[in-house]
């Protein structure tokens, strides 16, 4: 009797506290709301931290849905194998290269192709060695494990993006002046097409780019999206002109990973 | 039991507080045109000499860079750096650049190449660097006759505008135009074509005959113009291969303003008679004549839609000159200018998106561009006489002639070739032997 009355009251406890912990959060008016109109001493990152544009925004949007939909797709993704033009001169140093490359390989097998692993597993497959069945089972739990891993970062990412910027009105202006001055336009884009470029950057704490990353990165192969590919690369140069990046001196941890959003639709449409 | 609630907790507590990701709008850029190093091609070692009308040219290499870059140049979109700047010569830079050198002069794209000549054989192959990203974007090799060196410069020119820009180019083209030489009052006009930057100059007839509107179709090497047979203005066809030519149709009447069809089997022209003037397409295969248009006004100038499924043309039907929009068969006519002044000669653009049209409003001659429906008018440019627009293949420029002032006797007067593109910024003129008057652009020669 007094256990069962022991275990209500600890339950009826924990769901008080539960309640008062997340009701706020479920109360917490989304960003885009008005800000109330009380007169409050506010640090200025808090007025500063805009996300971004509200073009951008909805172009975001659009993109993030889209992406999701492809997730969904059971498509094979595109061919990554480079097509090999006929006319194409090799140069002395490309058999170097290609040496050069197979020697990483074999050194790194985490750096191995998905596609490649893929078609090394098929082969596997058909040679499939009964007494080996354990193995696969559990081989077949880490691949599931693997793909729930994916989705996760997926979904992550898609959360992230939705939160405040780090740097202040400043220090997003000095940088923002910076690359303006570095990113040339290419000036025939089709002004009627989605012109964003969204480019993840890991950096270092004196502003050079450690690894940068075009997000939509599958529309530059595909076809009719020719522009989108130069626009892109146009975008990486400014990254390479400018660099070392004008980021803050201090809190490297907030900007280390840092998202460039090159919107070209608002200067060619005007 | 414990750890699930303090795992529970936590959850809660910090699901909220995911690691923000920074991000940056970049919303503005630099306009400017990219500046590209174009290396003099290096020319292989016992490469002989090229002949080219009584002249030897030594230099082969220098002679193709300069092609290119004058292309590039005139399109607006490049700005070539000056060779007096370049550090590493093209020997070296042909087989691989020292980036660094060519960052210093600011340059962000790089083109090198070698030219081998050998047994009457040109074989020109380049390279076009990212100088920035320390990268090959593109590599090909071409080989032909010596004497076709002009479009080897004009092909790789195309694919470099192709590779930095993402649309196609239109350096590998040519121009025909009406070449007008003599005093005002007394004119010879002879038909002529030439490539598009103004070199290799032909003329295709002697010039005793009046000459107006050539037209290049879409699809071969077939030119359609209008000239007098019998003192009556009719449309000829001619093949600039073969030489041939032949009269379109047997009207009882004139025929004027031609123009091929996006497929390049039918003509679409004007044929008036009796003081009205209707539209007419006749089929090359079958000779078939068909009447697209039937209303009293005076209906001219058609020009298909590329897809072929519409024809704009002008008409004066609401009792002054504007432009109307209707299906192939003639139906679902539709005005589309608006605007004060007058409108004509309207020119679908080959990528669909919009129609050229010279407007005359209180004095003044003005090309402009709009949209299918008639929105988004945006004049590019103005002056005391121009028009006849006519688009390059990739919808980007275009080209059109210009008239100058003159007195009561014709002193002062010339008719010049001008280029302008979708900007309405980058206005050229195309050096002529002659004076120039309707241009007609051709679809790219090599596709």
């Amino acid at each position: 009797m007094s256990k069962s009355i022991f275990l209500s009251l600890t339950f009826h406890t924990l769901m008080i506290i539960l309640t008062a912990l997340t009701l706020p959060f479920m109360l917490r008016a989304p960003i885009d709301l008005p800000p109330i109109l009380t007169i409050d001493l506010i640090q200025i990152t808090d007025v500063t931290s805009i996300p971004f544009a509200a073009k951008a925004t909805k172009t975001l949007e659009k993109i993030k849905k889209k992406e999701e939909e492809r997730v969904v797709s059971k498509q094979a993704p595109p061919s990554e194998k480079k097509k090999e033009k006929p006319d194409r001169i090799p140069l002395p140093d490309d058999l170097n290269k290609e040496k050069k490359q197979i020697v990483k390989k074999k050194q790194n097998p985490e750096e191995v192709k998905e596609q490649i692993r893929q078609a090394s597993e098929f082969e596997k497959k058909e040679l499939f060695d009964p007494n080996q069945i354990a193995a696969l089972i559990d081989k077949s739990k880490e691949d599931t494990a693997e793909t729930l891993k994916k989705k996760k970062k997926l979904t992550q990412s898609s959360v992230e993006t939705t939160f405040a910027n780090a740097l202040t009105l400043s220090q997003e202006d000095a940088l923002k002046a910076q690359i303006f001055g570095c990113w040339s336009l290419p000036l025939g884009l089709p002004y009627q097409e989605n012109l964003l470029v969204r480019i993840k950057l890991k950096l270092k704490p004196d502003g050079t780019v450690l690894r940068s990353e075009i997000l939509d990165h599958a529309r530059m192969n595909r076809p009719g999206q020719g522009f989108y590919k130069v626009l892109a690369e146009s975008a990486l140069r400014a990254i390479r002109i400018c660099q070392p990046l004008r980021v803050p001196p201090t809190g490297y941890e907030k900007w280390k990973d840092l998202q460039l959003n090159f919107d070209a639709n608002e200067m060619l449409k005007g | 039991m414990k750890k699930l609630i303090i795992t529970f907790f936590y959850l809660i507590i910090f699901s909220n507080s995911a690691i923000a990701l920074v991000e940056v709008d970049i919303t503005r850029g630099n306009l400017d045109p990219l500046p590209i190093a174009v290396s003099p091609m290096y020319v292989a070692p016992g490469s002989k000499d090229i002949k080219q009308n009584d002249k030897i040219i030594k230099n082969i290499g220098e002679e193709i860079s300069k092609v290119i870059e004058m292309n590039f140049k005139r399109s607006g979109l490049f700005n070539p750096l000056k060779k007096d700047s370049f550090v590493q010569n093209p020997d070296i830079a042909h087989v691989k650049p020292r980036f660094e050198d060519w960052r210093l002069i600011k340059a962000q794209a790089l083109v090198t190449g070698k030219v081998t000549i050998s047994e009457d054989k040109l074989r020109a192959e380049f390279r076009l660097w990212d100088v920035v990203a320390a990268k090959e974007m593109i590599a090909l090799a071409f080989s032909t006759t010596p004497d076709n060196w002009r479009r080897v410069a004009h092909i790789i020119s195309d694919k470099i505008y192709e590779r930095l820009t993402g649309e196609t180019g239109y350096f590998d083209t040519r121009i025909i135009y009406v070449s007008e030489t003599g005093e005002k009052t007394q004119r010879f006009k002879k038909l002529a074509i030439m490539d598009q930057d103004g070199a290799n100059v032909k003329y295709l007839t002697l010039g005793n005959e009046l000459v107006l509107t050539p037209r290049f179709s879409p699809r071969n090497q077939l030119v359609t113009y209008l000239s007098y047979f019998r003192n009556l203005p009719r449309v000829y066809l001619l093949d600039i291969e073969t030489g041939v030519q032949e009269v379109v149709g047997d009207f009882a009447g004139m025929t004027f303003a031609p123009r091929f069809s996006p497929d390049g089997k039918k003509i679409i022209m004007s044929f008036a008679k009796d003081g009205n003037s209707e539209i007419y397409t006749m089929n090359l295969d079958t000779r078939v004549v068909e009447k697209i248009t039937d209303h009293s006004s005076i209906d001219t100038s058609p020009s298909y839609s590329p897809d072929g499924k519409y024809i704009c043309f002008n008409s004066d039907r609401s009792g002054l000159q504007q432009i109307y929009v209707m299906r192939s068969d003639g139906s679902n006519v539709k005005r589309i200018t608006f605007g004060k002044g007058l409108y004509g000669t309207p020119v679908w653009s080959p990528r669909g998106d919009l129609i050229a049209f010279t407007k005359v409003h209180k004095g003044k001659f003005y090309i402009g561009v709009m949209r299918p429906d008639g929105s988004g008018e945006r004049l590019l440019t103005e002056n005391f006489y121009q028009e006849a627009p006519s688009w390059s293949p990739n919808g980007r420029v275009l080209i059109f002639y210009r008239e100058t002032k003159s007195d009561a006797k014709g002193k002062g007067f010339s008719a010049k070739l001008w280029s302008i593109d979708l900007t309405g910024y980058n206005e050229r003129l195309i050096e002529t032997e002659t004076d120039g008057s309707d241009p007609s652009w051709s679809s790219l020669l090599s596709k």
